[in-house]
C-alpha cells in the first residue's frame, strides 16, 4: 500500500467526523400500552417510511410448529373485519404507497412506503391488524399453499439454500436457530389455524412492539397520531421465552448435501459471540472488522487471495451480523473455480483464517476498513428504508437504537491486536461446522428440450 | 417476504409515478461528446456518478457474452494499475465501485464522498478504468472461468433456464434473443483481441451517458464529468438495433428435477419511446404489474394459492421490450396455472380494465412517484435512463399528466392492437412438464 493511500484515509476521517457529529434527530416515546414508538426526521424528500416491528421470529417457535411466525405474517394481510380480505394492500395502492414485510429469526417486520401526508392511513390499517386479524379458515388453507410454494421456490429447489439449512440445523442443536425461518415443509403443511390464532393472540400486542417513522414529519405530529391510532390498544402479557442457550460445541461437526446442482460449494462458520452475548463488547466489534478484512470489498483478502491471486474460488464471501441477541457465527461461503474442489478451496480458507491467528493485520489493510465503514454511515443516509431497519432492529433485539449512533466510534477504537485476538479465542475446531453440496448430475439425457410451433394456448 | 416482484429483479429498469416538486434536470456535453444529465443534491456529503454505454448485450454480434465479458475486466487492471492496486484505491478513499452489462446498457457506477480529497482520486481511478483497461491476459482467463461458472449457475436454476428459453423464443436472431451472459461455447472462446475492439468501438464520448446526483455546483460537475470521460476518443454512438420479427407463438417444456415449474409467457412489445407507452403502462399495472393487487396476482395466488409469485410486466428498451408474464407453481398444478394465467390475460386484453381498477392503478402510479427518486441512488439511476433513452428533459415533469390522461378504451384497444395471447411464446421448465412433453412432440 502506498503512502498516498494512508493520506486518503486520514482526510476521510478528518473529513466524515463532523458530518457524524451531528447525527439527525431520533426521539422515542412508549405509549401507556407498551408501544415503542422511534421517530428520526429526515426531510430530504416529502415522503415517509413507516415500520411496525414485532418482538417474534423462528426462535420463538418450537418443534412441529416452525414456519408459524412467517405464516402470520402472510395472514397479516388477509384482512380484519374491518377491513376485510385483501384491502389492506389495495389501500396502500390506491394512497401510491408500496408496502411488505419480513420474519427473521427474531422478529417480523411490516413496512409502508408512503407521500407524507399518507401516514395516518398507514397507522389506521396497522393499528387495526395489531388487534382484529381475522384469521379465517379459508384464507388461511389458501395461504398456506402460497407459503409452501414460497419454501419450494426458495428452498426446495435452491441447492444452496439447502445446504444453508443442513449447517444451521448442525450447528445448533438447543439454539431455535436450528430451524429454518420458513419452516420445515412437513410443519408448515400440517399447521392449523386454531394453533395460528394462539401465536397471533400470544405475540401480536402493542407492548412486543415498535413503531418506526423515518421521514418528512416531526416527532410531535408522530406522536399524536401514533397515540391516536395504537393508544386505544390494550396491553396484553407475552410469555415468557425459555433461554434454550446452546451447550458448547465440543469438535468439528461436518455436512453433506446432495442434490442436483452443476456446482459444488462450500459453507463453514465458527460459534462466536454478538454484541448481546459478548462478554466485552469490543469482541463482536474486532469480530465484524474481521470479517471485513476477509470480505469487506474487491479489495478484502478473500476476494484478493482467492479469486484473483490463487483462482481458487469463483465466488467467496464471509459474514457477520454483531446485532443478534443470540451466539452467533463468523461464516465463509465459496464456490470452487472449475478444476478445484471444496475439499481445496477449504484448505485455502483455512489458511486465510490461519494467517488471522498468527500476524496482526497491517495498519494500512485496517483503515480500509475504517474508511469503508466510515463512508457507509454517509451513505446510508440515503435510504429512509435502511435507516429505519436499522432502528427496528436494534430495538427489537434489546440493543437499543442508540448503538447504531454508536457504530462508527467502536469500529474506529478496533486495533490489530484485538482482530488477532479474537481470530485465536474464536476460529477453534473445536466450533467449526462445514456443510458442503455435492452436486448430483442432472440427467441431460432424459430432459431434451420439447417444442412445438402450434398453437400454445388449449 | 411476503412477495417479490420477480419483474422488477429481473429488468431493473422500470419507472412508477411522479413527483409533484420534480428535480430540474441540468443537461449538456462534454468536451468529446458525452451527454450529462445532472440534479444538484446538496443535503448529504456524497456523489452518485453512473456512466452509460450503448454496449450492452444487444451489441454482441456473432459473439453471445461479448459485452459482458468486456464489461467484467474493466477494472481488473487499467492504465498500468493491477486488479489489486485498483480495488484498494477504492476501498482506502471509501469509494463504492460497480459495474455491469445488461442488454440495452454497460454501465459503470462510482459513489464516493464529495471531498474533494477522496473524490479527485477516485474519479480519476474510475476514469482510467472506462477509458484505459489493460485487458491483462491472466485476468481475462480468470474471469473467462468466473463467467463459464456463473453460466453453470443458471443452469441449475429452473427459472434462468425459463427466462433464457424465453427470450430465445420471442427474439429468435434478434440482438434480444441470447442471454447477456453468453453461451459457454463462445466464451470459451472469446479472444483478447475481440475484448479490446469491443471495448474500442462501444466505450467511447459519443455513445456515452453521464449522469450526476450530488453535493455538487455546477463547475464541479462539469469538472467531474469531464474527469470522468473526458479521455475517451470521440467515437460513434451505436446504430439503431433492429425491429424483431413478431412471435409466432409455439411452447417450449423443458424437463427438470425440481419441485416447481416455471412458467413464462411473452412477447415482444414496446420501445422506450413507444407512442402507446402509458396506455400500456396502465393497462401492465393494473393486469400485473403492482404485486398482490393486480388481476393476475388475485387469479393466481390469492383465490387460488398456487404461486408465491405472479405477475405481468412490460421492460421499454431502445427496440421492441418484451411484454411477459410468469409464474412459479408445484409441478402438478402447472397446467391449471398456465390456464389462469392464459385465461386472465386474454380476459384482459377483450375487456379491458373496469373504471374503479382504472382509477387505483392512476392513484398508484401518481401518489407514488414521490417515492421513486426519494434517494440519490433512485435518481441517478433515472437520469441514465433518460439520457440513454433519449428522453426529454420534462419528462418527469408531464408524467403525471399523461398517466392521468389515460382511458380504458385506449388501453383495450391498444391492448388489443399490440398484445397477442395466441401468439406468445410459452415457456415451462419443470418436472410438470414431463407430463406435458407428449403434447410437444
Amino acid at each position: 500500500m502506498s503512502t498516498r493511500h494512508l493520506l486518503s484515509f486520514v482526510t476521510l476521517t478528518l473529513f466524515a467526523v463532523p458530518a457524524i457529529a451531528t447525527p439527525p434527530e431520533v426521539q422515542q416515546r412508549t405509549l401507556a400500552n407498551g408501544l415503542k414508538v422511534i421517530v428520526k426526521e429526515d426531510h430530504r424528500a416529502p415522503v415517509v417510511t413507516s415500520q411496525v416491528w414485532y418482538a417474534v421470529g423462528s426462535a420463538n417457535e418450537y418443534s412441529g410448529l416452525t414456519g408459524i411466525s412467517h405464516v402470520l405474517e402472510h395472514m397479516m394481510f388477509q384482512g380484519t373485519p374491518e377491513h376485510p380480505g385483501g384491502e389492506f394492500s389495495r389501500i396502500i395502492a390506491e394512497q401510491g404507497g408500496n408496502e411488505n414485510a419480513f420474519t427473521s429469526r427474531d422478529y417480523t417486520a411490516y413496512y409502508q412506503n408512503l407521500e407524507r401526508s399518507r401516514l395516518p392511513i398507514a397507522f389506521e390499517l396497522e393499528a387495526d391488524r395489531m388487534q382484529h386479524l381475522a384469521l379465517l379458515d379459508e384464507a388461511f388453507n389458501k395461504e398456506l399453499k402460497v407459503v409452501m410454494e414460497e419454501r419450494r421456490l426458495r428452498t426446495e429447489d435452491q441447492p444452496n439454500t439447502q445446504m444453508a439449512e443442513q449447517f444451521n440445523a448442525v450447528a445448533w442443536q438447543a439454539s431455535p436457530y436450528h430451524n429454518p425461518v420458513i419452516g420445515w415443509m412437513d410443519d408448515i403443511q400440517n399447521l392449523s389455524v386454531a394453533e395460528l390464532r394462539e401465536w397471533y393472540r400470544a405475540w401480536y400486542a402493542p407492548n412486543n412492539a415498535t413503531l418506526v417513522v423515518v421521514g418528512d414529519v416531526t416527532p410531535a405530529e408522530v406522536f399524536t397520531l401514533a397515540e391516536r391510532y395504537f393508544g386505544p390498544l390494550p396491553r396484553r402479557e407475552t410469555p415468557k421465552l425459555k433461554p434454550r442457550t446452546e451447550p458448547e460445541q465440543k469438535g468439528e461437526r461436518r455436512v453433506t448435501v446432495q442434490a442436483p446442482a452443476e456446482l459444488p460449494s462450500l459453507l463453514l462458520g465458527y460459534k462466536v459471540p454478538t454484541l448481546a452475548t459478548a462478554s466485552e463488547p469490543w469482541e463482536a466489534y474486532a469480530l465484524e472488522v474481521l470479517a471485513g478484512v476477509l470480505d469487506g470489498d474487491d479489495s478484502a483478502r478473500l476476494t484478493r487471495e482467492l479469486v484473483r491471486g490463487k483462482a481458487l474460488a469463483a465466488g467467496i464471501g464471509a459474514g457477520y451480523d454483531l446485532y443478534s441477541p443470540r451466539e452467533g457465527l463468523l461464516q465463509v461461503s465459496g464456490t470452487p473455480s472449475s478444476g478445484h474442489t471444496v475439499a481445496e478451496l477449504e484448505q485455502a480458507i483455512l489458511q486465510q483464517l490461519d494467517q488471522l491467528k498468527r500476524e496482526p493485520v497491517a495498519v494500512e489493510e485496517l483503515e480500509r476498513i475504517k474508511a469503508q465503514v466510515m463512508a457507509d454511515e454517509v451513505y446510508k443516509k440515503d435510504s429512509l428504508f435502511a435507516q429505519a431497519t436499522e432502528i427496528g432492529q436494534l430495538e427489537t433485539i434489546g440493543l437499543g437504537w442508540q448503538v447504531g449512533e454508536g457504530h462508527l466510534a467502536q469500529i474506529r477504537a478496533v486495533t490489530p491486536e484485538q482482530i488477532q485476538q479474537v481470530a485465536q479465542r474464536y476460529l477453534v475446531d473445536r466450533t467449526l461446522t462445514v456443510a458442503t453440496l455435492d452436486p448430483l448430475p442432472i440427467d441431460h439425457s432424459q430432459m431434451a428440450l420439447q417444442e412445438s410451433n402450434s398453437d400454445a394456448i388449449r | 417476504m411476503r412477495f417479490v416482484n420477480a419483474l422488477l429483479a429481473l429488468s431493473g429498469l422500470l419507472w412508477a409515478g411522479e413527483l409533484l416538486a420534480v428535480p430540474q434536470i441540468q443537461h449538456w456535453e462534454t468536451s468529446n461528446g458525452a451527454q450529462v444529465y445532472f440534479v444538484p443534491a446538496p443535503q448529504l456529503p456524497m456523489v452518485d456518478a453512473r456512466v452509460v454505454f450503448n454496449g450492452g448485450s444487444a451489441r454482441d454480434g456473432e459473439r453471445p457474452g461479448l459485452a459482458v465479458f468486456t464489461n467484467s475486466l474493466l477494472e481488473e487492471g487499467a492504465g498500468g494499475l493491477s486488479d489489486d492496486q485498483i480495488a484498494e484505491r477504492f476501498s482506502s478513499l471509501g469509494a463504492r465501485f460497480d459495474n455491469d452489462a445488461l442488454r440495452d446498457m454497460a454501465l459503470i457506477e462510482l459513489r464516493s464522498l464529495t471531498e474533494p480529497k477522496l473524490l479527485d482520486p477516485a474519479v480519476e481511478t474510475a476514469a482510467l478504468v472506462i477509458a484505459k483497461p489493460d485487458f491483462p491476459p491472466q485476468a481475462i482467463e480468470r474471469e473467462r472461468q468466473r463467467i463459464l461458472v456463473a453460466l453453470k449457475s443458471q443452469a441449475e436454476e429452473p427459472g434462468d433456464i425459463a427466462s433464457k428459453l424465453l427470450f430465445e423464443k420471442m427474439y429468435g436472431a434478434h440482438p434480444y434473443g441470447h442471454r447477456s451472459l453468453g453461451e459457454p461455447a463462445v466464451v470459451s472462446a472469446i479472444t483478447r483481441d475481440e475484448l479490446v475492439q469491443f471495448h474500442r468501438h462501444y466505450y467511447v464520448a459519443h455513445n456515452a451517458v453521464v449522469a450526476i446526483v450530488g453535493d455538487l455546483e455546477r463547475a464541479a460537475a462539469e469538472q467531474l464529468a469531464e474527469r470522468l470521460v473526458g479521455a475517451l476518443p470521440a467515437g460513434e454512438s451505436a446504430p439503431p438495433l433492429p425491429l424483431p420479427e413478431p412471435v409466432v407463438g409455439g411452447s417450449v417444456r423443458q424437463p427438470f428435477p425440481s419441485s416447481q415449474t416455471h412458467i413464462y409467457l411473452g412477447q415482444p412489445l414496446i420501445s422506450r419511446q413507444d407512442p402507446d407507452y402509458f396506455p400500456l403502462l396502465v393497462g401492465n399495472h393494473i393486469l400485473g404489474g403492482s404485486g398482490l393487487v393486480s388481476r393476475i396476482s388475485q387469479e393466481v395466488r390469492e383465490k387460488r394459492g398456487l404461486s408465491y409469485s405472479a405477475f405481468s410486466g412490460m421492460i421499454p428498451m431502445q427496440s421492441q421490450g418484451p411484454f411477459l408474464l410468469g409464474l412459479q407453481t408445484r409441478n402438478e398444478k402447472a397446467e391449471e396455472a398456465l390456464a389462469v394465467l392464459q385465461a386472465t390475460l386474454t380476459d384482459f386484453v377483450a375487456h379491458g380494465p373496469s373504471a374503479e381498477e382504472l382509477v387505483a392503478a392512476k392513484k398508484n402510479l401518481t401518489g407514488g412517484f414521490a417515492l421513486s427518486i426519494d434517494s440519490n441512488a433512485d435518481l441517478v439511476a433515472y437520469l441514465a435512463a433518460i439520457g440513454f433513452y433519449h428522453l426529454p428533459l420534462d419528462h418527469l415533469d408531464t408524467y403525471i399528466a399523461r398517466v392521468e390522461a389515460v382511458t380504458a378504451d385506449q388501453i383495450r384497444s391498444v391492448f388489443q392492437r399490440r398484445v397477442k395471447p395466441q401468439a406468445m411464446a410459452v415457456i415451462a421448465v419443470g418436472g410438470g412438464a414431463i407430463a406435458g412433453a407428449s403434447d410437444g412432440r
